[in-house]
């Protein structure tokens, strides 16, 4: 296994006194990307979520365990990590897409004028390539001072992609991003995703177990809450250990 | 689905039209259905209609009566004379000093209103614990519930002699207090539809703004209160709306001296007021002063008919 970017170690987490995820192990290889799977309610999105302590905004959430960051060694859901800071690190790109209600190009330079930056040929030139790493410039370059709600769906979600990516983050989270979207703008991301695993350490959950096969690394199976099996993808697919992971990427249940 | 409920449909028809064959059954059913949907569409027609009717004779009613004041006098001294004196021998009819009490009322109210009620209201919808918004919020909404009277007598008796430890040398009778007190008496407008609309913005946008690292205030300012604009200007049109037709308040603490001035400080009586005025008495009927109500009364829904031109425009404007 390459290098890490980051570990989670015997994490639970509990909403309220329902515990959702139960000492979950698990690494994330730099520069690939790990798919998380399993049928709807085993824990998967709520363990990306703890990545980024989105879970913070909600009453009566608790983590418990760590999720080491790597190479700061820093553990993310740790009460003295500020989460503003954690969020600043990993980009996340969410179920549909969510533009902000702004021009195109506020809507990339958001992270950055966030983080202080206010040069406007700065802000420019790395929106400028946040949108062509994003594989979206040449379509927008345009009408970057219009509404992004002009745009189509899989535009805006490449669009909150380039968003999170323009912040220069260290790991991105992504919460089944093209399941919004027809199989062609699906395709785009999958495309897109591929690409990213270049620079980043990159989640991704998903319920599509072709998309997981064909655009992850590591494939991480969970059920009610526990992890199951984790491997490579190839051997997830090919020669799961567990009963469990056969069957539901095999599709017989899920 | 669709064989049983027709079955079921068919069972009901024949039932009703008391015949046990079936496809006339279906028939009288589909019949009777339709002829219910018609009758209630009617009835909602009919309903909504009526708002239509009751405007248009408000209208009808003001252009009518106004026409015979402006018999008397010419369109051209009622919008520029300077002069508001219908009681006096020497009576000058200029509806200027009358609109300027409005405004300069309502200006005060607003200067309360739109950002005190803003702020409650993206306090209680961003920042507030669930406990405290449950007594904020209906704290806040008891403020609308006090009666206009006491609110006037709560600035002539209250807020005016506190501000006249401020405010040097000011009237007993002043807009200053007439208004900030109206704008207490609008918050509760402006907050509840507001926090209303902020509420509506889909939490997937809070966290779209959180997961880039926002804070809370940058989340409400930046991402939130865009996302709710239209409503939000809804409640603002609202309030203004309130405020320019608020007359009890006015009537009280304001003076009824109309007076052409855009000093708070100063006493000055509101369109609102003098149509309380004289429909209490102090005009024979059909006089020329007691036509020149509808003349005031017509201006009066000019203006707030304009400002919810404006809000329309607005809210369409800014709607993505």
């Amino acid at each position: 296994m390459p290098p890490c970017k980051a570990e989670v170690k015997k994490l639970s987490f509990f909403y309220g006194t329902m515990q959702a995820l139960h000492q979950i192990d698990l690494p994330l290889a730099d520069k690939h990307v790990t798919a998380l799977v399993g049928p709807s309610g085993c824990g998967k999105s709520t363990l990306l979520r703890c990545f980024n302590r989105i879970h913070d905004l909600y009453p009566n959430t608790r983590y418990d365990g760590e999720i080491i960051l790597y190479p700061s060694g820093a553990n993310i859901v740790d009460k003295s990590i500020d989460p503003i800071e954690m969020r600043m690190r990993i980009g996340m790109v969410f179920q549909k897409p969510n533009p902000f209600p702004k021009s195109i190009f506020e809507n990339v330079a958001y992270g950055l004028r966030l983080k202080g930056i206010t040069n406007k040929t700065e802000l420019k030139d790395r929106v400028e390539v946040a949108l062509t790493s994003t594989a979206i410039w040449e379509e927008i370059k345009d009408r970057l001072n219009k509404s992004a709600y002009e745009l189509s769906g899989g535009q805006q979600q490449r669009l909150c992609i380039a968003r999170a990516v323009a912040a220069e983050p260290e790991m991105l989270l992504m919460d089944e991003p093209c399941s919004a979207l027809d199989p062609i703008a699906s395709a785009k991301i999958e495309d897109l995703i591929r690409e990213l695993r270049k620079k980043y350490a990159v989640l991704i959950v998903t319920h599509n177990m072709q998309q997981a096969s064909r655009a992850s690394d590591y494939t991480a199976f969970m059920y009610l809450g526990r992890l199951v099996e984790f491997g490579t993808t190839t051997d997830i697919f090919t020669n799961p250990k567990s009963k469990e992971t056969e069957d539901y990427v095999t599709g017989r249940f899920g | 689905m669709k064989p049983t409920a027709t079955v079921v449909a068919a069972d009901a028809g024949s039932l009703l039209a008391g015949k046990p064959a079936r496809s006339d059954g279906i028939t009288a059913f589909v019949a009777r259905r339709r002829f219910v949907n018609s009758v209630a569409a009617t009835i909602m027609f009919a309903a909504a209609a009526s708002s239509i009717v009751i405007t248009c004779g408000i209208v009808a009613i003001l252009t009518f009566e106004s026409a015979t004041f402006f018999s008397h006098v010419s369109l051209l001294d009622f919008l520029t004379d300077t002069m508001w004196t219908p009681l006096f021998a020497d009576a000058h009819f200029g509806i200027l000093p009358l609109v300027a009490g409005t405004l300069v009322t309502t200006a005060v109210a607003l200067f309360i209103a739109l950002p005190m009620g803003t702020i409650i209201a993206v306090y209680l919808s961003e920042f507030a614990p669930h406990k405290v918004r449950e007594v904020i919020k209906p704290a806040t909404e008891l403020l609308s519930a006090v009666p206009t009277v006491v609110y006037g007598y709560f600035a002539l008796q209250f807020v005016t002699p506190a501000l006249q430890h401020v405010v040097p040398d000011l009237p007993t009778f002043n807009m200053l207090s007439a208004g900030i007190v109206m704008g207490i008496m609008i918050i509760p407008y402006v907050s509840s539809l507001s926090e209303d609309a902020l509420r509506a913005v889909p939490m997937l946008l809070r966290e779209g703004s959180y997961g880039m690292g926002a804070s809370r205030i940058q989340t409400a300012f930046k991402v939130v209160m865009p996302s709710a604009v239209s409503g939000m200007a809804a409640a603002y049109i609202l309030g203004i709306s309130r405020a320019i037709g608020e007359t009890m308040i006015v009537a009280v603490a304001a003076g009824m001296q109309p007076n052409l001035t855009i000093d708070p400080r100063q006493p000055a009586e509101t369109i609102t007021a003098y149509i309380v005025q004289v429909s209490l008495g102090d005009l024979p009927h059909g006089s020329v002063g007691y036509q020149s109500i509808f003349a005031a009364g017509a201006t009066l829904f000019l203006m707030t008919l304009a400002f919810n031109v404006l809000g329309h425009y607005l809210r369409k404007r800014f709607r993505h």
